[in-house]
């Protein structure tokens, strides 16, 4: 071979490299962007709703507004049988669904061996959590309003809104209780701790920031939720605020569909809609905000 | 050196499933000595030292044959009562895994759960425990502070005072020294002397130095298989068999 030969060729791989290396290059950025894409997605289409819910609601947001049943038909006044027809729902789901929840994923995680029981019990609840909400909804009519005869009332209503959320909770418990070290289990039942001593003094604290990470995630849903509640414990209107759990109530998210569909004035009424949509934010804002300030200081007080 | 028999594991097989991981284990622990379980990783001294206090129990599908005598009592009949036998065998872990609690809650959390309530009793026990631990004069100010602000080495410290509090007899250590520095290293080695006196000390270790200076006798496991045991001294000056003279002189393992 001569040397010309030989530095054409060494030329000839060099440039071959320099393409590989371009395309990868490339291809390098081109897949960023698509995950930075992706993810900015997300951010921009809260804030898209956020945006309109704010730009079209506020004006509807007074004083009034807030602490006013709604008056003439539905197209003056306030919300407020609504707001706490939604707090009362959202309570009740989370009472329900929280001690059975972390109840089960205690179950599955720290005391059952894993067999065929295990399996099925996994079967439904991940099952659970693939019900369209207006099966729930379906079921909570047919099981608790009817069967059980609680009536259309905030216990029906928090019952089927309870069943709803606890496969999230269980969900995010086991999680929880997974990311809990064995070092710990193994120190404590060491040292002649029992198993239940061991789970309620180390396995449960230190899985608890986790758990109410679940717990936050079930009460959004619970109190965003219309179809399990529209059968269940939400009425199109109901003048007084409930003296019980018997009674029925109004909910936030019924009453924007409520005043969507089926008001007798839609256009009218639309600034009243976004306004409750927008306390439905908020609110659920709210509550979630609590969540995370209450979880980060359990977080920092276990250093 | 004393002679009286504190723990002996007979013909003891252990499985975990099909994996029979320890074969015919015959061993012998004294009162007040120390008693090092050396050999390559995966040879089975962890899984020998955690059928002591049954800590094995916990592995789903394990299974074991044979006996393990605790003052002559097999650990394993089934009217032995795991958890006050884990109270008897205390165990100290290869990770410093203190709970994410204060230093003096640590401490007490043995003697809490064992129905302890007296505080005057509790806070008396943690500050001699501490002390027994070499560890009181570093922790003493900050008590009431988180217990993973320690450094790694008091935290094995106080990984072991916790230990200590319910007074075990026996006190079974894992690799107690491997996340550790020398300095804090040397400090455990000098706990487990002074500890001798008072308890019965089982450690596994990687490290045949540390083997060397702590132990009073030495079982070499290889492969699931007690190969070699004896005094330490002699162990590790004149072995009977090759094999274990191979592995303390580091041709392999």
């Amino acid at each position: 071979m001569s040397f010309i030969q030989m530095k054409k060729d060494e030329k000839e791989k060099s440039i071959g490299q320099s393409r590989v290396k371009s395309r990868r290059r490339l291809m390098q950025g081109l897949m960023f962007g698509f995950f930075r894409l992706s993810a900015a997605v997300n951010g921009i289409a809260l804030l898209i709703i956020v945006y309109f819910l704010v730009a079209r609601g506020w004006r509807a947001i007074t004083w009034t507004f807030l602490t006013q049943p709604p008056m003439e038909s539905m197209t003056k006044g306030g919300i407020l049988p609504c707001i706490i027809g939604t707090i009362c729902l959202s309570l009740g789901a989370i009472l329900v669904a929280f001690p059975i929840g972390v109840a089960s994923a205690i179950y599955l995680h720290e005391y059952a061996r894993p067999g065929r029981v295990m399996r099925v019990i996994r079967l439904g609840i991940n099952n659970l959590a693939g019900v369209p909400s207006i099966v729930f909804g379906l079921f909570g009519l047919a099981f608790f309003v009817v069967l059980l005869k609680f009536g259309v009332s905030i216990l029906s209503g928090s019952l089927t809104l309870g069943a709803m959320t606890l496969p999230i909770i269980i969900g995010a418990s086991e999680e929880a209780f997974r990311a809990v070290s064995d070092t710990y289990r193994e120190a404590s039942l060491g040292l002649g701790a029992t198993k239940w001593q061991t789970i309620y003094r180390v396995v449960l604290p230190s899985a608890l920031p986790g758990i109410l990470t679940g717990a936050i995630l079930g009460i959004s849903r619970a109190a965003g939720e219309t179809a399990p509640i529209m059968f269940t414990a939400a009425v199109f209107y109901t003048p007084s605020l409930p003296s019980s759990i018997f009674d029925e109530i109004m909910a936030l998210p019924y009453h924007v569909y409520v005043l969507a569909t089926a008001g007798t004035e839609i256009e009218a009424t639309r600034h009243l809609q976004y306004g409750t949509a927008l306390v439905l934010i908020v609110l659920v804002l709210g509550l979630n905000l609590v969540a995370i300030l209450y979880r980060s200081r359990l977080r920092r007080r276990m250093g | 050196m004393n002679n009286i028999l504190k723990m002996t594991t007979k013909d003891f097989d252990f499985y975990y499933g099909d994996f029979h991981a320890l074969h015919n284990i015959s061993l012998d622990f004294y009162s007040n000595q120390v008693t090092a379980l050396i050999g390559p990783s995966g040879c089975g001294k962890s899984t020998l030292l955690r059928c002591l206090n049954r800590m094995n129990d916990l592995i789903p599908y394990s299974r074991v044959e044979g006996k393990v005598l605790l003052d002559g009592k097999d650990i394993y009949d089934p009217d032995v009562d795991v958890v006050s036998l884990r109270i008897r065998v205390g165990m100290v872990f290869q990770k410093p895994n203190p709970f994410p609690k204060t230093v003096f809650e640590n401490v007490a959390y043995g003697l809490r759960v064992n129905g302890i309530r007296d505080k005057s009793q509790i806070t008396e026990k943690v500050e001699k425990t501490l002390q027994q631990a070499a560890l009181w004069e570093e922790v003493k100010d900050r008590l009431h502070d988180s217990a993973l602000g320690l450094s790694g080495g008091q935290q094995q410290r106080l990984c072991i005072a916790r230990a200590l509090a319910v007074e075990p007899e026996i006190l079974l250590m894992d690799e107690p020294c491997s996340a550790l520095d020398p300095i804090a290293t040397q400090n455990i080695e000098e706990l487990i002397h002074a500890l001798k006196a008072t308890y019965t000390i089982i450690i596994v270790t990687h490290n045949m130095q540390q083997a060397a200076r702590v132990s009073d006798i030495t079982a070499f496991l290889y492969l699931g298989k007690l190969i070699e045991v004896g005094e330490t001294d002699a162990l590790f000056t004149r072995p009977n068999l090759k094999q274990t003279e191979d592995y303390i002189t580091g041709r392999f393992g």
